[in-house]
């Protein structure tokens, strides 16, 4: 049991994580001037070179790592809905790390979509 | 407000881009890999699996959709709001219901139906927030 929530903790929090470190590098990458092929690439380009997109793949791929141990030990129909709370964990981490402001309405959506993913997911 | 609405457009685009990207990859290589038949898991087996997957097309063609996935991900996000991205994304598991019951004619169940119910409302609350909340960095010069 104990070992089921910690790996978990690390598939939730790896990838909202990564996630996070991910948006953080967009951010101060700035927007594509215009979505053309050309701007577009030179973003990406411009993308890959920030430090904070390469914090976000690592922890991306521990957190699928995490997935993968889960789903030996345990039936997809409990691993998928429990990692929708990564829904309010990502929301929280926005609030808390990204300075995004969650107005009442966007609490209410997250909670929503987290208990609906929940739903889809155990079938 | 033209701008708002710019922005409220193109984010609601992008996000549209990404589901469609990441449902049509992860069924190509759903679809691939059921050509290739099941993975035997000896050395033998696996380098045998890893021939047909690299030579497969609709292997590749669903690594181009979920290339297509990521670069609308990193767009999005370059402006929108992660807690505005993230929820609304979700769309795609209800999207993915719909599409298995109208093209493969799967039944459904009443508690998977709730939830596709649910997240539709979810994602129609946090569409009506605004897009972005933290501020404005200058444009970096392409």
């Amino acid at each position: 049991m104990m070992r089921v929530i910690l790996a978990l903790a690390v598939l939730i929090l790896g990838s909202t994580g990564g996630e996070i470190a991910i948006t953080y590098g967009m951010k101060a990458t700035g927007e594509p001037a215009r979505l053309r092929p050309r701007a577009l690439l030179q973003f990406l380009g411009r993308a890959l070179r920030n430090g904070w997109f390469w914090v976000g793949v690592p922890l991306m791929a521990v957190s699928f790592y995490a997935l993968l141990v889960l789903l030996s030990w345990e039936p997809i129909s409990l691993v998928i809905p429990a990692s929708a709370l990564s829904y309010v964990v990502g929301t929280l981490g926005a609030k808390y790390v990204l300075r995004e402001q969650i107005s009442a309405a966007r609490w209410a959506g997250v909670l929503l979509v987290c208990a609906g993913v929940a739903l889809v997911a155990a079938g | 407000m033209a701008t708002e609405r710019r922005l409220r457009i193109k984010t609601l685009v992008m996000v549209l881009a990404m589901v469609v990207c990441a449902n049509a990859g992860d069924l190509l290589l759903k679809r691939g890999m059921t050509q290739n038949g099941a993975v035997q898991l000896t050395g033998a087996g696996v380098a045998h699996a890893f021939r047909l997957t690299v030579t497969n097309g609709t292997i590749w063609i669903g690594i181009f959709f979920l290339g297509g996935f990521m670069v609308s991900y990193m767009t999005v996000l370059s402006w929108a709001d992660y807690s505005y991205v993230m929820p609304a994304g979700a769309f795609g598991y209800a999207l993915l219901t719909l599409m298995a019951v109208l093209f493969l004619h799967e039944s459904v169940s009443p508690r998977r139906w709730v939830g596709v119910v649910l997240i539709c409302v979810g994602v129609l609350l946090v569409g009506q927030t605004k897009p972005r909340t933290t501020e404005v960095a200058s444009e970096a010069m392409a």
